[in-house]
This record gives structure tokens, sequence and C-alpha cells, in this order.
């Protein structure tokens, strides 16, 4: 792959309710400060990807709804339906192509303004599924008892993810949840849908997020610190839920396999130094952990417990909080790329990990992870 | 600094959108609900190459990327792969009330599961690997909740 580099980011802050902000306004601040970020003006920005959901937005063609925001007038935009990592991937791909030297990706999503549950239990078929009433965390609830009983990974692991994310949140300014917590008090909440619990599961968020990909040539012109994609990948698992092993992580490891196979990578528990993964529940990062090659399959809730995955631990993983600590829809897999670029740059402030040369950042997209994107960055080209 | 926004609220615009749909089932949709509603049989497909039958049906396999031709007539009780038990569910959607389970359920001669409600069942008693059976509405009319719930299979374990 031609080199490209990740030259600038931007994220808003998240809050349970931007009320003093609209979709613009948010997309507004974020590509300001990306493009404040690489030193560049609009004018410099070739193409512009945004990102965002029809329904959440309760708008159709959501994503054409920001162009003053973004900047976008008199350029090529084109829009992706989907998690921050995917539209970033198109973005990637349009540098590839070779007609564009810069892409700016922007990502919003308000989930303040809509009603969480009957918009995610709308992505769900409307013959076969929708009118049972499933949505995200009920249907997120279904694989975690998959995985749980398949591998005897239990409550008490999952619970140390949230301990974990949303204590890292406290050096996290951008963070919307930071809490301190014991598994005794994660383990108390009530559940949800069982396995789940209140304390499993992401919170409701607003944000906005951009990033400014570069082709090499364009990169070096600038005043920056790049950071280089190094390898990319997603894959897809079945649409119906009954058509998968939901303990599975068959998409994921596809995609890892790829990616890290791009990036050169043999032993990514040897090689990565930081991952940002897809946090919407506990038991994900312990289940996408596994996916992305750091433990055995089932070994996920020993890792967790074995304080590895500490942002002071061998494998940093969600040291920003994770989506636990905020998870504005879409927006929230571009802030993992973005978690990481930081990382690599060392500009993660007072939530930077020493040393960090190499981290993968990860989102999915559909229910229960349905599909998996996957990006290895790292500080040399 | 004084902000203008502590001395007054900000515009919040209500709004409701609520459009009528009109979802085809398609011709293989339409055969198994009509085979719900009428007869109380689960029917599902089977591809022409791998013989791998489908529960739900559809027209073409997923892998071998062929039709699945044939119609197979499903049992009405099937194994438990997954489930969960709802305590908090927004009222709109929930279907039955509170605790009720999801599960995805692997019927009698299907290669492959499908998400359906639990119901009637006990605190702590579902399982995976344990037999449900189909619970059919009196009043059936041709939707997916001509089926009302599935419930611990009796008599057999």
């Amino acid at each position: 792959m031609e080199p490209v580099a990740i030259v600038g980011v931007g994220m808003t802050e998240m809050r349970r309710e931007r009320k003093a902000d609209g979709y613009a306004d948010l997309v507004y601040e974020a590509t300001r400060k990306a493009l404040d970020d690489a030193g560049m003006e609009i004018g410099e920005v070739d193409n512009v990807v945004t990102v965002s959901n029809d329904f959440f937005d309760g708008r159709t063609i959501s994503s054409m709804a920001v162009q003053d925001a973004c900047g976008s007038y008199d350029k090529n935009v084109s829009t992706v339906e989907g998690d921050g990592t995917f539209g970033a991937a198109y973005g990637l791909m349009r540098i590839l192509s070779g007609s564009f030297g810069t892409t700016l990706v922007c990502v919003h999503h308000k989930g303040s303004e809509s009603r969480m549950p009957l918009i995610t239990n709308a992505m769900f078929d409307p013959i076969y599924e929708r009118f049972l009433g499933i949505e995200a965390i009920t249907s997120s609830a279904l694989q975690a008892r998959a995985y749980m009983d398949k591998y005897g990974i239990t409550e008490e692991q999952c619970a140390l993810v949230s301990v974990k994310n949303h204590r890292n949140a406290f050096k996290n300014p951008f963070a919307q949840l930071p809490l301190e917590l014991t598994v005794e008090e994660v383990m108390a909440s009530p559940y949800i849908a069982d396995p789940i619990k209140l304390l499993d599961c992401c919170p409701i968020s607003d944000g906005a997020s951009a990033v400014i990909l570069a082709s090499e040539e364009r990169a070096r012109k600038l005043d920056v610190k790049p950071v280089w994609v190094k390898g990319v990948a997603y894959c897809s698992d079945a649409y119906h839920l009954g058509d998968r092993d939901l303990s599975d992580v068959r998409a994921l490891e596809e995609a890892a396999r790829k990616a890290y196979a791009m990036a050169g990578i043999g032993d990514p528990a040897r090689k990565v130094d930081l991952v940002e993964l897809y946090d919407a529940f506990t038991y994900m990062e312990l289940m996408w952990l596994e996916g992305l090659g750091f433990c055995a399959r089932g070994e996920g809730g020993k890792l967790a417990a074995s304080g590895d995955t500490a942002a002071d631990g061998r494998l940093p993983v969600n040291a920003s909080g994770g989506c636990l600590s905020g998870n504005p829809v879409l927006v929230a897999g571009l802030n993992r790329i973005i978690e990481c670029a930081l990382q690599v740059r060392g500009d993660a402030g007072e939530r930077q990990v020493d040393g960090v040369k190499t981290a993968v950042a990860h989102g999915i997209n559909g229910p229960c992870g349905q599909s998996h994107c996957v990006w290895v960055l790292g500080g040399e080209k | 600094m004084e902000d203008w926004r502590d001395k007054q609220e900000l515009v919040v615009m209500e709004g409701r959108i609520k459009v009528p749909y009109r979802w085809s089932a398609g011709e293989v949709g339409t055969r198994y609900l009509e085979s719900l509603r009428d007869e109380k049989r689960f029917l599902g497909t089977k591809c022409g190459e791998c013989g791998k039958v489908y529960h739900v049906p559809r027209r073409n396999c997923p892998h071998c990327f062929a039709e699945c031709s044939q119609w197979v007539e499903l049992g009405s009780t099937g194994i438990l792969e997954t489930y969960t038990v709802v305590r908090r569910q927004h009222p709109q959607l929930a279907p039955l009330p509170l605790p009720y389970g999801y599960g995805v359920i692997k019927l009698e001669g299907a290669d492959t599961g499908f998400l359906h409600l639990l119901y009637e069942f006990e605190e702590g008693g579902l399982a995976p690997g344990m037999r449900v059976e189909a619970v059919f509405a009196d009043q059936r009319e041709g939707n997916i909740l001509d089926v009302r719930y599935f419930r611990p299979a009796k008599g057999v374990s």
C-alpha cells in the first residue's frame, strides 16, 4: 500500500446532551480542530467523507446536511452510513485511488435527540425480527450469554472492564463518564437483559469527530507528526442473528489477520503497544481482544483479570476510557482511531502511555459486531 | 464571563416521524408466513447444493450462492442456542409483560437458528441446549407474532 498518514485529528467533548450545539455545530467544532491540528486550511482539503445515520438524525441523506460545517462546498463529497472506522477506511481508499491528496472524514451523532432503543430496534429485519422488540442491548445480551456460556467467562470478569475503563476516563477530558467503581458495584447494578447490567453498558452520548488523511507527498509538506496507516481491513458476518454462532468472532479474526498481514505483524501480542476497541458492552472488550489475537479464544476473561490491559499494563486497552465512557454511535469508532493517533504521536496528555510505537484501533457495525474494521497505526512509515 | 445561555432556554424543536411503510415479505416470506397462519407449521428452505436448511427461509444460500430451491417442513419445537431475560425495555418495544426473554432457537429440521420471544419460564429456568416449543396465537394474522412465543417444552427434556 502507498503510504498514507493521519495528519490532523479533532474531537468534541462527549456529553449526554450537547444541547447548545446542533449536529452542524458539532461537526464544525471537530473539523476546525482537525484543520488546526494539521495546520491546514479548508482549501487544502481535496475531498470529504461524511458519516452519519439517518434514523438517528431524523432526516434522510443526513450526511449531506452538514456541508456548511465540514467545508465540503465545491468539493467531491461522499458519504458513509456506518461506524467511523469504515468511513475513514473509505477516505483512505480515496487517497489510494490517486485522485486526491487529502481526505477529511467527519462523523457526528446526537443520541440525546431520539430514543436509542427505538432506533436500534430499526436495524432488525421488519418481517421477521423487528416486531419482537429486539434492539442493541437485548441482542448483545444474547451474544454475551452465548460467549460467556461457551467459555466460562464470568460476570465479574466483565465487570473488571467497566471498572478499568471508567477509571481511565478520569484522564480523558473528552470522556463523558469517568467513574470510580468497584467490581461489587458493577455486579450490584440492575440487570437490563441478563447477563448485561446497567454498568456493563455504554452511555448515550452526543459528539462529533474528524480526521484528515494525507498522501505521503502532502503529509511531508505539513508541519505535523504524521501517523502512518500500516494496515486496514474489514470483514462482515451474517445479518440474521440465528445464522451466526454468536460466541464466534470469525469476521474480526479475518479482519485482524488481513490488517496485521498488511502491517507486517506476525504476533500482535508482541508487536502492538496499545489497543482502542469498541467496548459498547463490557463483554465485547474480552471477545474482541480474542478476535484481535491478543489471547486465545476463551482467554479474554483471564486477560482482563491479569491486569495486563490496564493503562499501565503490558497491553493498555482503552486507556481513553473506551466507549463505556462515551459512545456517540459512529463517532466512537473514529475516536478509537484518533486516540491511537494521539498515543502514537505522544500527544495524549494525561492519558499518554509511554512508548507507543504501534497501536490498533477497532470499530464495529451492525448487531453484535456483525462487521469489524481493524486499523494498525504507527509512527514509522 | 456572562453567557446569554444562562439566561435563556435553548430552542428545542419537538417532533415525531411516523411514516407508513409496506415491507414486502416476497414470495418466500409470504409462503412462510401463510404456513404459520393457516397451518401452524414452520417451513425452511434447503440449499440445492450444500443441502443446508435455512430458517427463517430465504431464496438463496449465502455460502454456495445457489438457489434454495426446496421447501422443508420443520418441527415446532427446537433447541435454545442462547437466550436473555429482559428486565427493562422501552414500553413501545416490549411485546410481552416483563420479564420476558429472547432466544435464538434452532427448530427441529433446521440448520440455522432464528430469533423469537421466550415466556412461561421459571426464573433461572432457561439454559442453552434446552428444548423449547412454540405457542401459537389463536387469532393469526400472517406475521411473525402468529407465534406468540416459545416456552420450555413440556414433558420432554
